[in-house]
């Protein structure tokens, strides 16, 4: 039975900790993910939960706490943002490499400088090839959603990876929403026992975890790696299925919205889908064949799903809230415009980065970039394929 | 349950374990780290008080010891350090450059 409720997207994640009661959380604030470690606190605090809450020095200290509780065979977690992330930078690859299945709570915010509290997306693509599976929500109920299914992804055998369950900070983890919780003991039947075949303390089974990789091993070591995050796309929806099954909202790679006879399609990640499905919702009653691909799963990034929802498009907006400095886009959409390169004949590509720094995207700038996206498949002159929007110009 | 004696460097990358965990303890015995040296001890047993010192400052227990005596100098894990050498009071570990 679900029960319906009203709580920002970081209680949200909170409450789906506490339902999960992991082993160990590592615990460090920082703007916007904050609420997180306090609110699960609470919890702690009043008996709760069974969880040993490691208050460290630094989110370097965090992430190695979860690493050290995942490889003694307990449940980790934690949550961060921003710089935080950043400084978890070293400890993110030996999670992954070590095939360790830490949660991580990333609520996104931008990275220095200037420095900036808001959100965008760049310090979650930063970690984009630290190995991590990244799950990203659209709103509050989704970041719940993604949350409870974090670990049946993260231990399946065969994927043995950590996962980052990410949202918009502010923009949902501080705006507060009706929600559908699902009852405690139908996540903890969800999510199931942990029980790791081979883990530190146990003592009759000695285990070495992260020894030294000499090059006849490194290469092979990488390899299993990345077929690790492979075999994830089925246990994703596997889990996604499963998750419907239990509550009726069934998840997958991504969501396709008004697609099936589109021309003009934006394909976001996060908050802005809600901004995105507005405009198309407005253009469509105009008689304008557009659509949106809402990407929910970036690690392992679906390409061949991608390329088949988009293939009967004949222009398409990827928009990155994240700058790479590539002088060529963003990591989007470098990705979507490789994803789309192998179809018999792709839809133009237009990259455009937005909303960086907490910058408002707003329904006219969805709007804009379908008239856009209209010049380019209509004139066929693709112009700069790289672009940014929601700046002044003077 | 994958073995550290069963991966070798001609293993393919699906016999590895996740994460290169290793399942056993000990397994750096059979690991050859005595190719590092670029020089070697020599134990002279004709010059040898068995006194012992030389043992305990072994960063790598390479020498080793049975029944409460020196019986030489184990060369599979020996990085050639020179420590012993020094250690030795009556010259009975000397210090020669490799391929000499």
């Amino acid at each position: 039975m679900a029960r319906k409720d009203r709580l920002s997207g970081n209680e949200a994640v909170a409450f789906a900790m506490k339902q999960i009661d992991p082993d160990v959380m590592g615990a460090f604030p920082i703007t916007p993910s904050t609420e997180i470690p306090q609110y699960f606190a609470q919890y702690v605090a009043n008996g709760e939960v069974n969880t040993e809450y490691v208050t460290v020095e630094s989110e370097h200290s965090s992430m190695s706490t979860c690493i050290g509780a995942s490889a003694a065979g307990g449940r980790a977690v934690t949550a961060t943002s921003s710089c935080g992330l950043a400084l978890m930078w070293e400890l993110l690859y030996v999670a992954a490499s070590d095939r360790l299945p830490i949660v991580l709570a990333c609520v996104n915010r931008a990275l220095s400088g200037p420095i900036n509290i808001n959100n965008d997306h760049s310090d979650s693509m930063g970690a984009r090839d630290s190995g991590w599976i990244q799950i990203y929500a659209e709103n509050n109920q989704e970041a719940y959603d993604n949350f409870v299914q974090a670990y049946p992804i993260a231990e399946a055998a065969g994927v043995r990876l950590p996962v980052m369950i990410c949202q918009d900070g502010f923009i949902t983890s501080h705006a507060v929403e009706n929600i559908e919780l699902c009852e405690d003991a139908e996540v903890k039947d969800f999510v199931g026992e942990y029980n790791p075949e081979h883990y530190l303390l146990k003592h009759e089974n000695p285990l070495a975890v992260g020894p030294y990789g000499v090059s006849p091993y490194y290469m092979e070591a990488k390899v299993a790696q990345a077929h690790a995050m492979m075999n994830a796309k089925q246990v994703i929806l596997d889990v996604g299925r499963r998750f419907g099954e239990m509550t009726g909202r069934s998840y997958g790679f991504f969501e396709s919205y008004q697609l099936d006879d589109a021309e003009l399609a934006i394909l976001l990640i996060g908050s802005s889908a809600g901004t995105a499905r507005a405009c198309v919702d407005e253009l469509r009653a105009q008689g304008k064949k557009v659509g949106m691909l809402k990407l929910r799963v970036f690690r392992p990034f679906p390409a061949e799903e991608i390329a088949e929802a988009l293939k009967g498009c004949k222009a398409v907006a990827v928009m990155d809230k994240t700058e790479s400095f590539s002088g060529n886009g963003g990591p989007l959409g470098a990705e979507v415009r490789g994803a789309l390169y192998d179809l018999p004949t792709p839809p133009r590509v237009i990259n455009y980065v937005y909303g960086l720094g907490g910058r408002d995207f707003r329904v006219e700038d969805c709007a804009q970039v379908f008239d856009e996206l209209a010049e380019v498949a209509v004139n066929g002159v693709t112009g700069s394929t790289y672009r940014h929007i929601g700046q002044r110009e003077e | 349950m994958i073995h550290a004696k069963d991966i070798n460097e001609h293993s393919p990358w699906q016999q590895l374990t996740p994460g290169c965990e290793i399942y056993e303890p000990g397994t750096a015995a059979a690991f050859n780290t005595g190719d590092w040296r670029t020089a070697t001890p020599i134990y002279h047993a004709d010059r040898c008080k068995q006194c012992l010192l030389c043992a305990p400052y072994c960063p790598d227990c390479a020498l080793r010891v049975k029944d409460g005596k020196l019986t030489g100098i184990e060369y599979m894990h020996c990085k050639g350090c020179g420590i012993c050498t020094k250690v030795c009071p009556f010259g009975a570990i000397t210090f020669e450059e490799e391929g000499k």
